[in-house]
């Protein structure tokens, strides 16, 4: 919304300079977006004198004349043909910066004779394309500012334009008046009366105008005024610079009027040339399909219900969103209907949505304008026409009647207080309500038509405390719920999310934040894709579907970053995966992928192929730093992404699955465009079991004395026998004793035989009680021989 | 007995080898040895004789005996370290490489976010992504007509035909969290909601996803007053900087009352931001007194809870913090980026140890 500060001081009388109006207005919540003020570029241009002028000695075009400035006597050379003695012009003293030619002036020699300014032409001060000579002023001070000058002489021309958004409660500050009305409530001026002239009417027009019962809640009231013998044409010269100034194109005088109201007071019009006209207008709802063009000469097929008021040809206005191109005015037009109208916001909001429409008037009407101001707005126009084009108005045509939106709410003071934490003398709450147009009956505030956004008590407390000032509010500590030390805040979720994001990043990996959404072939790679996933407005089929999880949007990552010659790298990401397009149906992810080699190739020759072994053991760092239990299940059997013979599930029980690690499927990685070695993991954090007690003491430490001893076993089995099953069933040969086993050595075919591997596994024996001997240590590597060969088939290697 | 002496300390001195060593120990302390032999003589003294002669053999034994290990062991140091001056490595080398892992600045400030408000009592909220909209407008009083929710670029998700529901939305704000707070724990409360947020917008300063801290605290007497101080403090302990100049502005969101925009004094010199000085003011979130409807949508009796709440921008704010220029780069996860811009796995952050080193 923009508007000049002449236009403002119209509705409001004040003294205040720009500046203060414009930190009023944004600390009022009319926040001010930019200012443009012209006198602010003049601010250093000042008024002369010329007392003499002779031409240059060395220069045939060139003056030299002796003027009178703010530094007295000074000698200026100057080129222009009119420059002569006698004459009132504008100064740019050395220092000045003169715009149209974008140079600092400064003191110079101009064929040997020294110069000390400049005098301007109206171009150079870009106050007009005018360059056939300096000005020359009518009259004035030496020294005066020239700005000071124009706002005297010529205000328009230095007229201040200040541009505020306005948010969407405050429709009744969408005109100037409404901004007036704010400012003399912050006491920055004084309303000026608003009163309207009504011009008296000479006969009553043939034509007629209805609303229809079931319109009657979209449109509660409609009157117009017929005016005969107009002449339209470009409107007076304060009009059009008002219009200018605000960045609208002035048109003709009618439809300038309808435009300039818009904006003074926030009331729409529209203008019908009633020789266009057929017959009698109708306020009513649109069958559906009824085709119309429009002002801004596009078609619009209205749907059923929409609002539209009709003559007997058919639909002539989209109602309150824009006029007909059939009947609106010309320069040519004589006789003119002028309409004035209270639309339902909520209605024209549909409508306007629906039509892809957006306008001046639907922009207010959605908002909501003052409908009990409808006749006076009509009557306002009215006036402005006649004073100015002529003609003889009807009298009133009205259909329905002003719709009553009396309410009042209890003004309590003490909670405004309360709540702004401010302290506000009632008197001044009740006077703040009054400047802003309420009615104060006792304790209950009456709500002025004009503000729709007002709907209860907390209104009110908006009102006195912007009114007040938020800036002057002074902060109170807010004191803790408890005294004393903070109490933790996080859920054990939270601590651990949070501690494996942290190990993720101690292993090495690089977190990334994708998109939640991706493509449909990304999602549908990893089992989702679906249309209950899928986004009705995506900003690109990039982005059309929630993601299933997080590895798609890695991998997108990990081929950007090769794209772009990074090779190697590990990436991880903690997020929601979505199963579902409904609230909830999102699940806590993490997820890392390693990609490439472990490292850059080194001297050392440590680099190698990531491999399966490398996720597994980051994926159990990780599950250990979120508190995971330490005794898992290794399945097989994960979703088809991953390699079918090359990735585990880690479980607590077949259904419980915390994690899964693994190679990712060579196809899938082709269709993500990867190269070289993929591997990766995925945990589900609300899958890890809660802690069973919370007690902060640990168990005794049980460290014996006594001498530990290790023993290799060797075993050959069939080479699908997992190890974990030899491990397990080594450690169950004595639990007492054997305290870990650990798998050391693999190997696979050669002098076995096809079919067939060998794994050697370290068992350390913890005696307790008493230091082994040879016959104790015998026993037990007989019972573990016997346990493994039970559960793997496997014989000891010899 | 001094000439034994002097002899043997005289070629000990005098071996270079371990072996030499081995043969002067046998050819004097030896079963047959010089020393061992005199030893031997001592049974055919006088017990006089003896008393004299025996002390000082055996003095003589020791003393060879400590000479012979001084030696030894002056000769294994020599061959170290005539070995050590062999094996030279070149140091310059690089060592073997260690992958340095980041942590995203979402998750820093995060986490720097939490560890303030925790300070205040905040407990921090989590929901749904996908919402109602109920929940991410109606609730919070933007009626279906409301300009606020064309406005707000919102993400549908997709309707089967025949299901004739509104759809469901990408929440727009994590407001709808604070809903579904209140409702599950009622009053008196105070929280904080962090999170991913949606809208459909790309440009150079707009992702289609964001992320977002709002806070709510609801209590009996819960003034605006308090909600600025909360503000200072936090601004304050989040930039790491004394004092802090900040400015409210009337605003309007549907779901606050009063409403104010939150501005704080700041300059820009030399394209770095600085808090606390200067002629600028920033815009960093939108805040206000919960509006009634909302308690109530919430099942807060408005007439016996007040409150207030805040949101702002965590991408934002870590932008302006740590100077990182580019929203869209955040999710870009460029390598590069992630390095440049990434936190080290134990920076975590602390109202103790500091939020940022």
């Amino acid at each position: 919304m923009k508007f000049t500060l002449s236009w403002l001081k119209r509705h409001l009388e004040t003294d205040a300079t720009v500046a203060q109006i414009a930190e009023a207005l944004t600390d009022l919540g009319l926040e001010v977006e930019g200012i443009e003020n012209p006198a602010e570029r003049l601010a250093d241009f000042t008024i002369g004198y010329v007392q003499s002028a002779e031409k240059h000695p060395d220069a045939d075009k060139l003056q030299v004349c002796q003027v009178t400035t703010k530094d007295g006597p000074t000698q200026i050379i100057c080129g222009a043909p009119n420059a002569r003695a006698g004459i009132t012009v504008v100064i740019a003293s050395p220092g000045t910066y003169v715009p149209g030619i974008d140079t600092t002036i400064g003191v110079g020699k101009i064929r040997g004779i020294e110069s000390f300014g400049m005098m301007c032409s109206e171009r150079e001060m870009e106050l007009s394309e005018e360059h056939d000579g300096i000005i020359e002023l009518p009259e004035g001070e030496v020294g005066q500012s020239f700005s000071d000058w124009l706002s005297i002489h010529d205000p328009a021309r230095v007229d201040p334009v200040i541009e505020i958004a306005i948010t969407p409660n405050r429709p009744d500050a969408l005109g100037v008046r409404g901004v007036a009305r704010d400012l003399a409530a912050r006491g920055l001026g004084t309303l000026k009366p608003c009163d309207v002239d009504v011009v008296p009417a000479e006969f009553t027009a043939d034509m007629k105008v209805s609303i229809d019962d079931d319109t009657l809640d979209g449109c509660p009231i409609f009157c117009g005024r017929l005016i005969r013998g107009v002449r339209n044409g470009p409107s007076p010269a304060w009009l059009q610079t008002q219009l200018r100034a605000i960045g609208l194109r002035p048109i003709s005088f009618l439809v300038d009027v309808t435009n300039w109201f818009t904006y003074d007071l926030n009331r729409p019009l529209h203008v019908f040339d009633a020789d266009k006209v057929a017959g009698n207008l109708r306020v009513h709802r649109a069958a559906g399909g009824e085709v119309m063009t429009a002002l801004d000469d596009k078609v619009y097929t209205l749907q059923t219900g929409q609002m539209v008021i009709s003559d007997d040809n058919g639909p002539e206005s989209i109602a309150g969103i824009m006029g007909g191109a059939d009947t609106g005015c010309t320069l040519d037009t004589v006789n003119v209907f002028v309409e004035s109208a209270y639309w339902d916001p909520v209605q024209i909001a549909y409508a306007g949505r629906a039509l892809k429409v957006n306008s001046d008037a639907r922009y207010r009407f959605e908002r909501g304008i003052d409908p009990a101001f409808t006749p006076d707005g009509l009557e306002h126009a009215v006036r402005m026409i006649v004073d100015h084009a002529g003609g003889e108005a009807s009298k009133l045509i009205q259909a329905g009647r002003v719709p009553d939106t009396a309410r009042a709410y209890k003004l309590d003071a003490k909670r405004v207080i309360s709540l702004v934490g401010m302290e506000i003398p009632e008197s001044t709450q009740r006077q703040t309500l009054t400047a802003l147009g309420f009615r104060l009956e006792g304790d209950m505030a009456n709500v002025p038509s004009w503000r729709p956004d007002v709907q209860g008590e907390a209104d009110l407390v908006e009102e006195v405390a912007r009114i007040a000032s938020l800036t002057k509010l002074q902060g109170k500590p807010l004191p803790r719920m408890t005294a004393g030390v903070p109490k933790p805040i996080l859920t054990m979720g939270q601590v651990r999310q949070q501690a494996g994001k942290r190990t993720a990043a101690v292993l090495g990996y690089n977190e990334c934040v994708t998109y939640s959404f991706v493509d449909r072939e990304a999602a549908t790679l990893f089992g989702g894709g679906d249309d209950a996933t899928m986004l009705e407005n995506p900003i690109s089929t990039e982005m059309s579907h929630m993601r299933p999880n997080l590895l798609p949007g890695l991998l997108r990552a990990a081929a950007r970053n090769q794209a772009r010659g990074f090779m190697d790298m590990a990436l991880f990401e903690v997020g929601a995966g979505f199963h579902g397009g409904e609230p909830g149906e999102q699940h806590a992810l993490i997820s890392g992928v390693l990609i490439g080699r472990t490292g850059p190739k080194d001297v050392h020759g440590t680099s190698r192929p990531v491999d399966v072994y490398d996720a597994k053991a980051d994926v159990e760092a990780v599950l250990a730093a979120m508190g995971a239990p330490a005794k898992v299940q290794i399945l097989r059997g994960a979703a088809d992404w991953w390699h079918p013979g090359r990735h585990g599930k880690i479980c607590l029980g077949p259904k419980k699955v915390l994690a899964v690690f693994g190679e990712l499927h060579p196809k899938v990685l082709r269709e993500m465009d990867i190269k070289g070695p993929a591997v990766g993991f995925t945990i589900w954090p609300d899958e890890l079991p809660l802690p069973k007690n919370k007690t902060t003491t640990r168990g005794p430490l049980i460290a014996t004395d006594l001498q530990a001893v290790e023993r290799d076993f060797a075993f050959v089995v069939d080479s699908q026998v997992e190890a974990l099953t030899l491990v397990n069933a080594a450690a169950g040969a004595d639990k007492a004793l054997i305290t870990d086993v650990r798998v050391f050595d693999e190997f696979i075919g050669g002098s076995l035989g096809e079919g067939k591997k060998s794994l050697a596994v370290t068992v350390r024996l913890q005696p307790t009680e008493a230091t082994l001997k040879d016959a104790d240590i015998e026993a037990v590597s007989a019972r573990i021989v016997e346990k493994v060969t039970k559960a793997t088939g496997g014989i000891l290697r010899g | 007995m001094d000439d034994l002496k002097q002899k043997y300390l005289g070629l000990i001195a005098d071996t270079a080898d371990e072996a030499g060593l081995e043969q002067l120990r046998v050819q004097s302390l030896g079963k047959k040895g010089e020393i061992s032999l005199a030893m031997r003589e001592l049974g055919r003294m006088t017990p006089e004789e003896r008393q004299v002669a025996g002390p000082a053999l055996n003095a003589l034994k020791d003393e060879i005996n400590s000479a012979l290990l001084a030696k030894k062991a002056g000769l294994a140091d020599a061959a170290l370290d005539a070995r050590l001056r062999t094996e030279w490595l070149d140091v310059t080398l690089p060592a073997r490489d260690r992958r340095q892992g980041t942590i995203h600045p979402i998750s820093q400030v995060t986490e720097e976010v939490t560890a303030i408000f925790a300070d205040m009592g905040f407990a921090v909220a989590e929901g749904p992504q996908i919402e109602s909209d109920w929940y991410n407008f109606d609730a919070l009083n933007i009626p279906g007509h409301h300009p606020a929710r064309a406005e707000m670029d919102t993400f549908y998700t997709h309707r089967a035909p025949g299901d004739n529901r509104p759809p469901h939305v990408l929440r727009t704000h994590t407001s709808p969290v604070q809903i579904r707070s209140l409702e599950a724990n009622g009053a008196p409360t105070r929280i904080i909601c962090p999170g991913r947020v949606y809208r459909a917008d790309y440009d150079q300063t707009h992702t289609p996803m964001f992320h977002q801290v709002e806070g709510l605290a609801i209590d009996k007497d819960i003034s605006m007053a308090n909600l600025k101080w909360v503000l200072e403090e936090f601004v304050k302990a989040y930039f790491e900087v004394d004092t802090v100049d900040i400015r409210f502005r009337a605003s309007h969101f549907p779901f606050t009352e009063p409403s104010a925009e939150v501005d704080i004094r700041c300059s820009w010199e030399g394209g770095t931001l600085k808090v606390g000085e200067g002629d600028d003011w920033l815009e960093i979130l939108g805040s206000g007194m919960v509006h009634p409807k909302v308690l109530q949508a919430a099942g807060v009796d408005p007439t016996q809870w007040q409150g207030f709440a805040f949101g702002m921008g965590i991408d934002r704010i870590a932008m302006l913090k740590y100077g990182i220029p580019d929203l869209r780069a955040f999710f870009d996860s460029d390598l590069r980026w992630l390095r440049h811009y990434g936190f080290a796995a134990l920076d975590v952050p602390t109202l103790h140890g500091g939020l940022s080193r």
